[in-house]
């Protein structure tokens, strides 16, 4: 056991991440998981705080106390105005080495995964990389975080017992995302100097080549997602006539998006997106288990298949065997007459 | 042009079943593979060699069997290829594993510094991505991660523009080198290997390095002792029940999408 000052109430700690004063929903799905741990963990109250890195982001305070958080660490500087590993890195792992948190959670972004590693090396700690389960044993105060790995195949659940802090990134989207309290809530801004010079800086950003107009897959309410069953591009028009009546948006598995059919942004699964609508119609889609782990958490699964023994319909809440290409236009056909109907 | 490459052999996941009986993995059969993104990292390390001159390192912390995939390697057209092997490396997490490629860098920095060090994105097993930025934070080289093209790269200058793939868009950024990348498949195309490379490849040992020699790694941050993490349990996602199902062949189109169509209205998922 390594020695540790008396430092008050432990502490769990959750980044923030933000680009451009925009806060990424993980940061509140963490604050949440973070209060569900704190609540687990019985005898003296251990504080949820958050690490908020940026320039010009004090304003986020406010939010971060209505997700919970009870103390805002806040590195402002204009050396961390847009995300880079070395000054994020260093800001967050000297402010860890002086109040030393018994966790430090961060979401499994570009940002998150890049930043997490480097932090967990700087103070010499394990880290869980894009967990989608976070427990705790209440008696050891050891996190158990839980992980898919060989392309979603197996779940690995990993300690780390002897290291503080315990680190994990944990995926977007498969936390619920918190109720915040009313406005108003408040709590302490610690205010922190970063006390690094632009010029020591090794890496500079020139531009931002912007992306195509973001598809909010992840937000999505409705989702109908196409595979390999669709038999063509031509497949993915009917989706699309489908998608646009229920106001809902295209997604594909893997294969579509390696034949050039569509974006890379339109995947589903393990190395795509995770999402979590309301309605997920998966049409000619088997089920591999690397697209289910970015499904899965769907409140209703429609599965349309013309394989019975299809994997897909093991987690399909509803599902029907049949030709995709009968299926989808007579679905068309019956939601066009339902609409007419209900209209005046 | 000094460029070094780390690679791992893994388990093409594509191929991996899991025992029904037991609830485990089942390695027997699945044919070892370079990990993808390794690949075209390498590859960019070949690209780079023919336009500058200089060599092509690959490294890889693996079981004996893991010389395969660094003979491969020169097959591709690395020059020099060293296999980190020993018992004692074995069980690492990712802190443990940063420090072995790391120490081992540094150790071949000594006689031939790098340029530039390539890793792929992430491994297909293990999927951290913890590992490139381990490595580059012990040797304290700038990182930059998901890299998916280098735009310009000047030797004598020690400066480089690489385009990195974020959430908004593509960031556009100037380094100094040396630098650690990890690379996305974009990053260069896997060309065929000419003749005389595997010509080469057929009488090449890569060199191994154990534990102690011929650089002595501190035991106390290798391999299982060296390691933060440990995986307390490995099980198979659990199966949910599963759901109500028809089928047009027994009752009809019409029938099975105005059921499933009442079904949708009932759940309210129909706004
Ligand atoms: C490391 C790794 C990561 C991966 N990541 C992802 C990922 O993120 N997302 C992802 O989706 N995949 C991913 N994959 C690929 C995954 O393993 C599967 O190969 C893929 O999901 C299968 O896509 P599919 O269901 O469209 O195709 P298939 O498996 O070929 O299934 C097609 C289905 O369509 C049905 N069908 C055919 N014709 C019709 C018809 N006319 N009407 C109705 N049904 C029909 C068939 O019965 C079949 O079930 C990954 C793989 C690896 C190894
Ligand atoms: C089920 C399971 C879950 C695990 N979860 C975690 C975890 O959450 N946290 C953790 O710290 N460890 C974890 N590990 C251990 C981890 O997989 C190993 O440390 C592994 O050696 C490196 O991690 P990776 O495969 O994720 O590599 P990544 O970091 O994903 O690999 C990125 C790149 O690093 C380079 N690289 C990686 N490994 C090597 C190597 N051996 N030799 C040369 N180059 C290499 C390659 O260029 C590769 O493309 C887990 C292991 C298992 C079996």
């Amino acid at each position: 056991m390594t020695e540790t000052p008396d430092l008050g109430a432990p502490r769990i700690w959750v980044l923030i991440e933000q680009d451009a004063g925009q806060v990424h929903p993980v940061s509140w799905e963490l604050l949440g998981a973070a209060r569900r741990l704190a609540s687990e963990l019985d005898g003296e109250a251990t504080c949820v705080e958050a690490v908020l890195p940026g320039y010009g982001v004090r304003h986020l305070a406010a939010e971060a106390f209505r997700y919970g958080a009870s103390r805002v660490y806040l590195l402002e500087d204009p050396v961390l105005a847009l995300y880079r590993n070395l000054p994020y890195a260093l800001g967050v792992s000297r402010l860890a080495q002086t109040y030393r948190p018994e966790i430090l959670l961060i979401g499994a972004t570009t940002l998150g995964r890049d930043l997490a590693s480097t932090i967990a090396t700087q103070l010499e700690t394990g880290l869980t990389a894009d967990c989608t389960e976070l427990t705790i044993d209440p008696k050891l105060r050891i996190l158990a975080a839980t992980r898919p790995t060989f392309g979603g195949n197996l779940m690995a659940t990993i300690l780390c017992r002897k290291h503080r802090p315990q680190m994990a990134t944990v995926r977007p989207r498969v936390l619920p995302l918190p109720e915040a309290l009313p406005r108003g809530a408040t709590g302490e801004i610690l205010a922190v100097e970063l006390d690094l010079r632009e010029a020591d800086l090794p890496v500079r950003r020139l531009r931002l080549i912007p992306g195509a107009e973001r598809l909010n897959l992840e937000h999505a309410q409705v989702i109908v997602a196409g595979g390999r069953g669709l038999g063509g591009p031509d497949g993915l028009t009917l989706l699309r006539q489908l998608a646009d009546l229920l106001g809902g948006i295209v997604a594909v598995t893997r294969p579509l998006v390696d034949a050039g059919w569509i974006s890379a942004d339109h995947q589903v699964g393990q190395t795509g997106k995770t999402v979590r609508p309301k309605l997920y119609i998966a049409a000619g889609i088997s089920g591999a288990v690397q697209h289910r782990v970015g499904m899965g958490d769907a409140n209703l699964i429609l599965a349309i298949n013309r394989d019975p023994e299809a994997p897909i319909f093991q987690i399909a809440h509803l599902g029907i065997v049949g030709d995709l290409h009968e299926v989808i236009p007579e679905l068309i056909r019956q939601l066009q007459t339902l609409r007419a109907g209900d209209s005046p | 042009m000094h460029t070094i490459v780390a690679i791992k052999q893994v388990p093409d996941t594509t191929h991996v079943r899991i025992d029904p009986e037991t609830g485990t993995l089942i390695r027997e059969g699945v044919p070892a593979v370079i990990n993808p993104y390794d690949r075209h990292a390498l590859e960019m390390a070949i690209r780079l060699k023919e336009r500058f001159g200089g060599t092509v390192t690959v490294l890889t912390m693996g079981p004996p069997k893991a010389a395969e995939a660094l003979v491969e390697c020169v097959e591709q057209g690395a020059d020099r290829a060293i296999l980190l092997s020993d018992r004692k490396f074995g069980g690492a997490d990712t802190l443990a594993t940063a420090y072995v490629i790391a120490h081992a860098i540094a150790a071949i920095q000594v006689e031939d510094p790098a340029d530039l060090l390539l890793f792929g994105k992430q491994a297909i097993d293990g999927d951290t991505a913890q590992v490139g930025p381990g490595v580059a934070t012990r040797l304290a080289v700038p990182l930059i991660t998901y890299a998916m093209r280098i735009e310009s790269l000047d030797p004598a200058t020690r400066t480089a523009i690489i385009h990195r793939r974020i959430e908004q868009g593509i960031e556009v950024l100037e380094t100094t080198l040396p630098a650690l990348l990890t690379v996305e498949k974009e990053i260069a195309t896997i060309a065929r290997a000419p003749l005389p490379n595997l010509v080469r490849a057929a009488h090449y040992r890569p060199e191994t390095w154990d534990a102690t020699t011929p650089v002595p790694f501190d035991p106390a941050r290798i391999g299982i002792k060296g390691s933060a993490t440990i995986v307390s349990k490995a099980f198979t996602p659990p199966r949910k029940e599963p759901g109500e199902r028809m089928s047009v062949a027994e009752s009809g189109l019409t029938r099975v999408v105005g059921q499933a169509l009442q079904r949708l209205v009932t759940a309210g998922v129909l706004s």
